[in-house]
């Protein structure tokens, strides 16, 4: 790091304040503005239509009593735990699977994993939908082999979120398996000799050598996937139907979807900016909690 | 399984080992990783008394032109590819460029508040961007942007975590050194970015571009707030629009979805060894 606290020139600096500018300009307006705008909405009985009146802290008391705020919390929760824990753990083994050494054709399995990532998500929801139809679905046919008969996926709330977490870990596990590799690659590798030599068999060298090696990584993305997981629209909004309520009992309504609802078909903006504002405060608290968990489990014994 | 077969007998097998199974399993992934794309193209390529065969239909049919001409019924698809190829493209060029400059800026020039001014962009990444939506709808008609694609684009202009990536990238692979041997030689500031700065973290600027890309390809809710008239639907609005349509005729929907996602794996084709180091290296230095 350069300290030297010599005289710095004008044009420097004009440039120094010229080369961020655009960006702030543009994130000030568009991204915090109506950040902090939402907060303030949140305040008052908001007509889009020109009535403001405040209302103090009505809208939180309201929503609290409101039960399908609390159905899309559940939903929210339930798809976050579902879509999240099983999809980090098959990343992790499949990055192990990848990390196997003298691994003959490196580079088409990454790539390969990666595929479902780079694809239209509306468009997968579609395909889900598909693979997951009750009585032409080809989910249901490989069940029946198995004794399980006509699931309906989409007619109660577990089975229609694991239907959600099928298809988030699908596009998700590659992406995430390949972070891990890069991970697992930095691990130095006289680690795993001295815990060869003393005896460490395939799962206790992965438990004692490699979680403890990629600990930050998995804070990581167990950080991002909640805050992506918290805020899923898309897949839930497809599968749901056509509507903005989420299903016929809700079971598809989540947070974004319930704020999207109450602002655009229901016209409540101070309300629907009062569900942003709580699921903010949610999400805060979940990726704070996330990361003392990950934490405190990724410790290596010593 | 034959793909061991070369493996190097002189080395022992130790338990991190490729082996037969390593390769099994992995085939296993990739087939359920590809399965769905068949799926579309069954799916699309059958009319609907197929789909509903029981056990399934896996195979292809002839109906491909015919699923796609419905899906051009309802709505102007091309226009959706189109409108989506455009807003994408200039969202990923502009977060480039300004990610690029300002990354810089934040790691080689020297202004005061510059300390301040970064903590505030790594702080603002962990703010869920749709808390803003409803202002933002309300800026938009405020600035008779509401169905027009700019009201897309603008938006995207920047990213919080472009300026993060590109400031750690410069900081990493550019010495003091070389930017202070350039000054000594008369170049300005602008010069350096362009002849030292960009040509070194071309390769990471690309693949940030390419996450650009695909972000905005497949950005969803506002687009769908945003977008009202057909013929300024983004492809994801599109197929919405298509589901709502042909709610119980699978072959117009996966139509379309084949239509939006041909020209991804397409892209994919071209740049997966990119994107693979991509997202590799991004997991060592975040």
């Amino acid at each position: 790091m350069r300290r030297n606290k010599g005289i710095v020139p004008t044009s420097e600096r004009a440039f120094g304040y010229g080369f961020v500018s655009p960006f702030f300009l543009i994130f000030l307006t568009f991204g915090l503005f109506p950040i902090l705008y939402s907060i303030y909405i949140a305040f008052f009985n908001w007509d889009p239509l020109g009535l403001h009146t405040f209302v103090g802290m009505q809208n939180f008391q309201n929503l609290l009593q409101d039960d399908r705020f609390w159905i899309a919390l559940r939903n929210t929760l339930s798809l976050w735990v579902l879509s999240t824990l099983p999809q980090l753990f098959m990343a992790l083994g499949l990055a192990s699977l990848l990390n196997r050494r003298g691994l003959k054709f490196a580079g088409f399995w990454r790539a390969a994993v990666l595929v479902p990532n780079v694809t239209s998500v509306v468009a997968v929801a579609v395909i889900f939908g598909s693979l997951f139809g009750r009585d032409f679905g080809i989910v249901n046919w490989l069940l029946h082999f198995f004794g399980i008969h006509a699931i309906d996926w989409t007619g109660s709330p577990l089975s229609s979120h694991l239907q959600i977490a099928a298809m988030v870990a699908w596009r998700w596990t590659g992406y995430n398996a390949l972070i891990y590799l890069a991970a697992m690659q930095a691990i130095p590798k006289d680690r795993y000799e001295s815990a060869e030599v003393d005896g460490a068999n395939a799962w206790q060298q992965f438990r004692y050598v490699t979680v403890p090696g990629i600990r930050n990584t998995l804070i990581f993305t167990v950080t991002v996937s909640t805050i992506y997981g918290l805020q899923i629209f898309a897949e839930p909004l497809i599968l749901g139907g056509v509507s903005y309520s989420g299903g016929d009992s809700r079971q598809y309504s989540t947070l974004s979807l319930f704020l999207f609802e109450q602002a655009f078909s229901e016209f409540r903006f101070g309300y629907a900016a009062a569900v942003g504002v709580v699921s903010l405060f949610i999400i805060a608290g979940f990726s704070f909690l996330n990361s003392a968990i990950t934490r405190r489990l990724a410790q290596g014994e010593e | 399984m034959a793909l061991t077969f070369g493996r190097r007998a002189k080395q022992a097998k130790t338990s991190g080992d490729a082996r037969g199974f390593t390769y099994f399993a992995l085939a296993i992934f990739v087939f359920v990783c590809i399965f769905p794309f068949y799926w579309m193209f069954v799916v699309a390529s059958n009319d609907s008394s197929v789909i509903s065969a029981y056990p399934p239909h896996v195979m292809p049919g002839p109906n491909l032109m015919t699923t796609i001409n419905s899906v051009f019924k309802v709505v102007p698809f091309h226009k959706a590819l189109l409108n989506s190829l455009l807003i994408s493209t200039i969202v990923a060029a502009s977060q480039v460029f300004f990610s690029t400059l300002a990354g810089y800026a934040f790691s080689k020039l020297r202004f005061a508040g510059k300390r301040l001014m970064f903590g505030f962009i790594l702080f603002t990444m962990m703010i869920p961007g749709q808390l803003g939506i409803v202002p933002l709808y309300l800026l938009m008609s405020k600035l008779h942007w509401v169905d027009s694609l700019q009201a897309v684009i603008v938006p995207g202009l920047v990213s919080a975590f472009g300026v993060f990536w590109m400031r750690q990238t410069i900081t990493g692979e550019i010495p003091d050194e070389l930017i202070q041997a350039a000054r000594m030689d008369g170049a300005g500031v602008w010069r350096i970015y362009r002849s030292i700065v960009m040509p070194i973290i071309k390769p990471t600027a690309l693949v940030l571009g390419l996450f650009s890309f695909l972000a905005s390809w497949n950005d969803f809710i506002w687009p769908l707030l945003v977008l009202n008239s057909p013929e300024h639907f983004t492809v994801q609005v599109a197929i919405k629009q298509l589901r709502a349509a042909y709610f119980i005729d699978y072959a117009a929907q996966m139509g379309g979805s084949f239509l939006a996602t041909i020209p991804l794996l397409i892209l994919f084709v071209l740049v997966a060894r990119r994107l693979v180091s991509g997202v590799m290296e991004g997991a060592v230095k975040g």
